[in-house]
């Protein structure tokens, strides 16, 4: 069991919580904030975002079906919740659905996905629900790896990546074997180095997946079409199963970036690809403009699999019991959700529109890489996507030292004190992999505009003690 | 009527429970005159116990500790024991927190393996699961003829018979009985209690159905109550894994998915695993953690909401109990067919004598064991669907769930 730097962080933060709440003055300390920003967690809701009206106002409906009959409810919320009630046992939230999901839910998905997808058919027999993105990427695994293999099966993870990942697939006796993005090129994903990973596998693991997430966490790169294709030309090359992580999707607003799909590209690339490169995609709500963690709920699209192995896939998700119902029902209203006509459309589309949402967090965007590229010893390059900013440290040898003395990573330290004097919570680079002698910290960067100030003056408050006190 | 979902089956969700969830997940009906006061003060408790006040905030992998909390001051209450919040661990559902229990104890290879002593019959969904934890199962065969009660020698037989296989380490017992519906008596429990001291096993009690006993002279008495309430040398060193979620029969919101585990005994080092392994897992969600805190934490006498609580649990309970009566009459009255008066919980498992045609029929080819086929006809020329008791038993005898 790996123990996580950011536990201590993450104990400190409740400790200073806690002072703060009591308002309790540590003799000698004196604190210039008066809460703990917490910007560690993709979470968006915990970060101050506010949920959606619409998908809270159906899920309550559908909670409490008495709220269908009240005056008090858009109409089309009310009928989207009686809907959505038909479609479950007995009329209710609390029953079991089927292995797969509701089939009327996936049949939204496969529309959602077909409409991104500029009209690529979208299979719902391919498509499961599950309560996560990491609960499907975990069944995949289990399809892939041969935790009784020798040589290890191993699949390939890009650096830096979340940890989540890298623990489902250890914990199923696979190896991980890292292949480094770019941080010279805002930390693409170069073939040359997928190439190089690989071979650094012989005779060591034998690889069969390749794992990739676009929009990227903690990086924020956004892959361009060319890109996608050259992954996918490689994968199907080394005959490697793509594991293609998307739940940021919703999540682009650099100048230039757009979202492709690994499906819509492998589409495109036509035969032979298109029809035998194996590929499994995710896609959540808990990231997005909805935000919705709590809810537990994602789903997988399979592609190009063979029938044997859809069949067994199927045995394995009919071992947990369905994933939650009121997770199944956010999944629609995310496929599927109010249109211009609709009551709820103005508010919808007030505040949660894709456009909306992405202006704000452009705007966080070029705000953050404002202050952050204007500050000494932190750089950071421009952000295609994604909830989060990794911010690259170039901390001073004292600092370097001195964290050693303590005991601790670098960047931990810099998060130790940037937690202390700033009141601001990030998690340190050296959780997510990063190149030896490099150090780097991420923060989400979904917060509210107010909050956002304060968060980087807070930064820009550290680093000025950073290179005097230190 | 095959699967242990009782929204399907059209018994109805508790109100409370739901009103109090429906303000959580869409707070302005805080302003909503027609929710009573008591809803509207504990969805305020709760959306507090939230990050960002908000139900769609991820939370601890081991739970929210405000649910964690009251699913203690439950336990004591009910037990008259203290229970701690450090040792209950939230999942999504009784399953895969027996899971993640299995797990951790399971290790070996070959003869060396552990191994898990499993009543016969036992719940549908526990040979897959236990499967997937790659632990042997060592059946021990509950008393049809005494109401599914469970003998000690049956016990023995299992554990001797299994000694040379694999490294027994864990006893599984569901009480209220899944399938069965027998409730155990103290002095049954004290004998489980005794043999898992003797033979050092580690016991995994499912008690979800706890709330349903409506049995005659029975009540459910919790297996840490009459653990903590024998000698020291037992109450002291039993280990102990008791489990409980919200597919409980008054409750019976599986859709919501959330259960919890309350370890006992067990070496503070064991403990970090628990916690630990749960961090792999963070999916039970908030909304059916919060419900889990209403199952526990129902409205008291006074509150607004109690009487309508109080009259719909009465009527569960009553529907069940009139429901197993009449069936387990109806069936004892049909040619072929017995079955065992249930004491507890939402299932009848009565056994089918089924003439030698279909006995024959089932050996041949592809075709599958007796029961199921008897639910396949069931189903194809009646249109009912039943379980297969297919895990009935170590015997050739044939049941219906």
């Amino acid at each position: 069991m790996k123990q996580l730097e950011y536990g201590a962080l993450a104990s400190r933060a409740n400790q200073i919580k806690e002072e703060l709440r009591k308002s309790v003055i540590q003799s000698g300390v004196r604190r210039h904030y008066k809460e703990v920003i917490d910007v560690s967690w993709g979470d968006s809701h915990r970060a101050g975002v506010k949920p959606l009206t619409f998908v809270r106002q159906v899920l309550a409906a559908c909670v409490y079906p008495p709220l269908i009959n009240s005056n008090n409810l858009p109409l089309d919320v009310r009928q989207r919740a009686q809907k959505q009630l038909g479609t479950c046992a007995g009329g209710s939230v609390g029953s079991y659905t089927e292995t797969a999901g509701v089939s009327e839910i996936i049949h939204s998905i496969s529309e959602f996905i077909k409409r991104r997808d500029g009209g690529i058919p979208s299979q719902p027999e391919n498509i499961y629900i599950s309560a996560g993105s990491q609960w499907s990427i975990g069944n995949i695994l289990h399809v892939l790896v041969n935790s009784e293999a020798s040589p290890k099966t191993g699949v390939l993870i890009p650096v830096p990546c979340h940890i989540t990942t890298a623990v489902s697939i250890t914990g199923l006796g696979a190896v991980t074997v890292p292949y480094y993005l770019s941080e010279e090129q805002a930390w693409a994903l170069q073939v040359e180095e997928l190439q190089r990973a690989l071979e650094s596998a012989k005779g060591v693991c034998n690889p069969v997946a390749l794992y990739v997430i676009n929009p990227g966490n903690p990086t924020g790169y956004v892959q361009s079409r060319k890109s996608v294709q050259e992954v996918i030309r490689f994968a199907s090359e080394k005959g490697l199963f793509l594991l293609v992580d998307e739940v940021y999707q919703d999540s682009v607003y650099g100048e230039n970036s757009e979202f492709v799909s690994y499906k819509r590209a492998l589409s495109e690339m036509g035969p032979p690809f298109s029809g035998t490169v194996e590929l499994a995609s995710f896609h959540s709500v808990s990231k997005g403009f909805l935000g919705e963690c709590g809810l537990r709920s994602g789903y997988v699209e399979l592609v190009n699999l063979d029938p044997a192995v859809m069949n067994y896939i199927q045995t394995l998700f009919s071992k947990d019991s369905s994933s939650p119902v009121l997770g199944q029902i956010a999944l629609d209203l995310m496929t599927d959700p109010p249109k211009p006509g609709d009551p709820s459309y103005p508010l919808y589309n007030q505040v949660g529109t894709l456009e909306l949402y992405l202006l704000r967090t452009s705007q966080h965007y070029v705000a953050i890489h404002k202050v952050v590229e204007n500050l000494p010893g932190l750089s950071c390059p421009p952000i295609g996507g994604g909830f989060y900013a990794f911010v690259r440290l170039h901390l001073t040898p004292k600092s370097i030292q001195k964290s050693k003395e303590l005991g601790l990573q670098p960047d931990t330290f810099y998060c130790m004190k940037l937690l202390e004097e700033g009141g601001v919570l990030t998690t340190p680079g050296c959780e997510y992999g990063q190149k030896e002698g490099t150090y780097h910290i991420r923060y989400n960067t979904q917060i509210e505009y107010s909050d956002l100030r304060k968060m980087l003056l807070s930064i820009h408050l550290t680093v000025a003690v950073m290179d005097t006190r230190v | 009527v095959s699967s242990g979902d009782t929204h399907r089956a059209v018994l109805k969700p508790v109100s409370f429970l739901r009103q109090v969830l429906a303000v959580c997940v869409y707070p302005e009906l805080l302003e909503d005159k027609s929710l009573p006061l008591d809803v509207k003060i504990r969805a305020q408790k709760l959306l507090e116990a939230c990050d960002g006040g908000s139900v769609g905030s991820y939370t601890a992998s081991s739970g929210l500790s405000h649910v964690r909390q009251s699913i203690a001051e439950f336990i004591t209450k009910r037990d008259g024991i203290p229970s701690f919040a450090e040792n209950i661990f939230i999942c999504a559902g009784s399953q895969r927190a027996i899971m993640i229990a299995v797990k951790l104890l399971a290790s070996g290879e070959g003869t060396t393996r552990t191994g898990v002593l499993i009543p016969a019959p036992c719940p549908h969904t526990l040979y897959p699961l236990l499967d997937e934890a790659d632990v042997v199962l060592v059946p021990y065969q509950l008393m049809e003829e005494k109401g599914w009660a469970v003998e000690l020698d049956k016990l023995h037989q299992a554990l001797q018979a299994n000694r040379r296989n694999c490294e027994p380490r864990a006893i599984y017992i569901s009480n209220p009985g899944n399938p069965t519906g027998h409730v155990q008596d103290r002095k049954s429990i004290e004998e489980v209690i005794q043999f898992a001291a003797a033979e050092r096993l580690i016991l995994l009690v499912d008690e979800v159905y706890q709330d349903s006993v409506y049995g005659k002279d029975r009540e459910f008495i919790s297996y840490k109550k009459v653990l903590f309430e024998m000698d020291k040398e037992y109450a002291e060193t039993v280990e102990l894994v008791s489990f409980h979620s919200l597919s409980s029969a008054c409750v019976g919101e599986c859709g919501m998915r959330a259960g919890y585990m309350e370890v006992v005994n067990m070496d503070p080092e064991v403990m970090y695993y628990f916690d630990n392994t749960l961090c792999g897992d963070i999916s039970t969600p908030v909304t059916g953690q919060l419900a889990l805190d209403l199952m526990v934490i129902p409205p008291q006498p006074g509150d607004p909401s109690y009487d309508t609580y109080i009259q719909e649990t009465l009527f569960t309970l009553a529907t069940l109990s009139h429901n197993a009566k009449r069936v387990q009459e109806f069936l004892n009255k049909l040619p072929g067919v017995s079955c065992q008066p249930a004491m507890g919980g939402i299932y009848l498992f009565p056994r089918l004598h089924l003439p030698c045609g279909i006995k024959e029929q089932a050996k041949v080819g592809n075709v599958p064991k007796n029961d199921v086929l008897y639910c396949q006809k069931l189903l194809e020329e009646e249109g009912v669907l039943a379980g297969a008791g297919q895990y009935g038993g170590i015997t050739d005898s044939c049941h219906l769930r």
